[in-house]
């Protein structure tokens, strides 16, 4: 009776959102009196996989195998699989993102597994196992009841927060048994922003809307956001008008972020944009209307106009540095 | 070319969120509903697709009655005929199953969801429907072409967009630009009202069961800076909100 974490890896390293899910499951292990177990597809080395010894993991099950290195969801799902029932495991846990969602769901239908998405919390064990999960895009939440001996939970961003230990976990190589049937989507290209930071991943958002009047204005948004560190995200129609690529997207319709901090500039604050930020821990709005509905919503507002305040942000940032 | 789309009742994107009887049941009174506006993606590309190709366009709903209006207008906007399965739909995994053996008896050549319901945001079940049915899924597609058996999918990714081409039959999740949102014309409204809406009963149990429901705890005052003392804002969040 493990706990397995699915981990996606960037260049090797276990992805921050990922290590979230593995201390999230290290501690459920640790309530359970289990174990927590890593799996971690695609090439990476030892030292950097024992790594998550750190947030609490034992073992590392390692699949390396060449045509694993590009990420495919039906495989993948097969090989989270085959680990659960290799490890005994009863609960699978991993961020929410696109490929987990997909992974997560196919192995669910595969171990007929109870899954539950946008997990906020540890589950309460006192009375069954009930999760708190965002619902209406973080409008409510919801207390489930998982019923099934197996269980998947995807996990939200923040949903704990995690606490390193110098302990490193033991790295194994597991070769699982692929089959050519799971290979029949084909990649064909792949284009992908190369230095930007990933939205959904996150700790520091700096967004801009239809206040910054063009896409011509937005070095202003990007001097901020790279003194910060921070990733670039925007307003619907800011995509719909292509000054900025659809991925950039927050809302109803687009990325949900949970970062630490989203600055919010020249945007209105319209529910469905809300939607996807409203668990964010810190807001702040940057907007020359003092009546734009996001005050309602922020925690700091700055009542301005957007290229005099971005500009002497960004001063303010590399002078505190 | 058959062609299944699996549509959501949700409420409006406007909608004030509440809760009745202690917590325990959504509170519909004074909402509108809408069909998911991912799923309203999946409908118009299907459309589209039929015209192009010829076929038939079904929509599915697991849901229970009051989802028939929204059901009626995805009629108006193109599709042919639709079924409901009447049941409360709360549990991912039993929705699935409703769809996938409806799937199972139908053969149809492609099965278009929405990238995630707005109501449960899970983005699960077109994995779940696929698994089940043993064959590929992708989501969030952004663009889909179907030349004679392969589909030409363009997929979101993080910081970009990949091109996959694969064949039918498959299950796809969507989001926009795949399509322009279609609005209902008379002649489509008027045709609705005779198309077929047959309802059946659901198989089988959910995995989990929601007790409870809560709101986020109200957010406290905004702080406001002077424009003229902008830069104390990185201050704060520094030492109070200690978030830099
Ligand atoms: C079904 C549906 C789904 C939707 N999904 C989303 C979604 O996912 N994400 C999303 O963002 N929207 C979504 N929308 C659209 C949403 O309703 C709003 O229209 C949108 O968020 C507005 O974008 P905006 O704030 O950038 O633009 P506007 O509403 O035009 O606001 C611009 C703001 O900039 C301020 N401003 C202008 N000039 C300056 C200046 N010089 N300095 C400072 N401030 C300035 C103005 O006061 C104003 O508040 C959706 C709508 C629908 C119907
Ligand atoms: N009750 C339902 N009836 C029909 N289709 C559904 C239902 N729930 C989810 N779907 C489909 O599955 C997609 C993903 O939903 P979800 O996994 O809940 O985010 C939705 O966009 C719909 O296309």
């Amino acid at each position: 009776m493990s706990v397995i974490i699915f981990t996606e890896l960037d260049n090797g390293a276990i992805k921050k959102s990922s290590l979230e899910a593995v201390f999230y499951g290290a501690e459920l292990a640790k309530l359970q009196g289990t174990t927590a177990t890593v799996l971690a597809i695609g090439e990476s080395s030892e030292a950097e996989l024992a790594k998550a010894g750190n947030f609490g993991a034992t073992k590392v099950l390692h699949a390396n195998d060449a045509r694993l290195a590009v990420s495919n969801i039906q495989a993948y799902a097969s090989v989270l699989t085959e680990a659960v029932n290799a490890d005994g495991a009863d609960t699978v846990i991993l961020a929410k993102s696109s490929l987990g969602d997909a992974v997560a769901a196919r192995v669910a239908a595969k171990l007929k597994a109870s899954i539950v998405s946008n997990v906020t919390a540890l589950p309460n064990l006192s009375n069954g196992f009930v999760v708190t999960r965002s619902i209406y895009t973080g409008k409510a939440f919801a207390s489930v009841l998982m019923k099934s001996d197996k269980k998947i939970i995807a996990i939200k961003k923040n949903a704990v927060s995690p606490v390193e230990t110098d302990a490193l976990a033991k790295v194994e190589v597991f070769s699982p048994a692929l089959s050519d049937a799971d290979f029949g989507v084909k990649l064909v290209a792949t284009h992908k922003a190369s230095s930007t930071i990933s939205l959904p991943e996150a700790d520091l958002v700096v967004s801009a809307g239809r206040g910054l009047k063009g896409p011509e204005n937005w070095g202003i948004v990007e001097d901020l956001a790279n003194a910060l560190g921070a990733a670039t995200a925007c307003s619907k129609p800011v995509s719909d008008l292509d000054w900025r690529p659809h991925h950039e997207h927050v809302g109803q319709t687009g990325i949900k972020v949970s970062p630490n901090l989203y600055i919010a500039a020249g945007i209105s604050g319209a529910i469905q944009h809300l939607a996807g930020v409203n668990s964010s821990k810190v807001i702040v709005v940057i907007n020359k209307d003092p009546e734009a509905p996001f005050f309602k919503a922020a925690d700091y507002g700055i009542v301005g106009d957007v290229f005099d305040i971005l500009p002497r942000l960004t001063k303010a940032v590399l002078a505190a540095k | 070319m058959k062609i299944l789309v699996c549509v959501t009742s949700v409420p409006d994107t406007t909608a004030k969120i509440s809760f009745t009887d202690g917590d325990t049941k959504f509170n519909k009174a004074g909402v509108t509903y809408i069909t998911g506006p991912y799923d309203d993606y999946a409908l118009s590309r299907a459309v589209e697709l039929k015209e192009q190709h010829g076929g038939t366009v079904t929509v599915l709903n697991v849901g229970e009655a009051d989802a028939e209006p929204v059901i009626r207008k995805c009629l108006a906007i193109g599709a042919d005929d639709a079924i409901r399965v009447n049941c409360e739909a709360t549990d991912s995994y039993f929705v699935a199953t409703q769809i996938a053996n409806i799937a199972a008896q139908e053969k149809y050549d492609l099965i278009l969801m929405g990238r995630e319901s707005i109501d449960f945001n899970s983005g699960v079940v077109h994995g779940l429907v696929a698994e089940l049915l043993g064959i590929p899924s992708l989501s969030p597609v952004m663009k889909l072409d179907i030349e004679g058996s392969t589909a030409k999918i363009t997929r979101e990714i993080e910081g970009g967009k990949e091109n996959l081409e694969a064949s039918l039959p498959l299950v796809l999740g969507c989001q926009e630009p795949i399509a322009e949102w279609k609005i209902p014309n008379m002649r489509g409204i008027m045709t609705a009202r005779t198309k077929p809406l047959k309802v059946i009963e659901p198989v089988g149990e959910g995995l989990t069961s929601t007790d409870k429901y809560e709101l986020p705890a109200p957010k406290g005052a905004c702080k406001m800076i002077l424009a003229e003392n902008a830069e104390e804002l990185i201050t704060l969040l520094k030492t109070e909100a200690k978030v830099l």
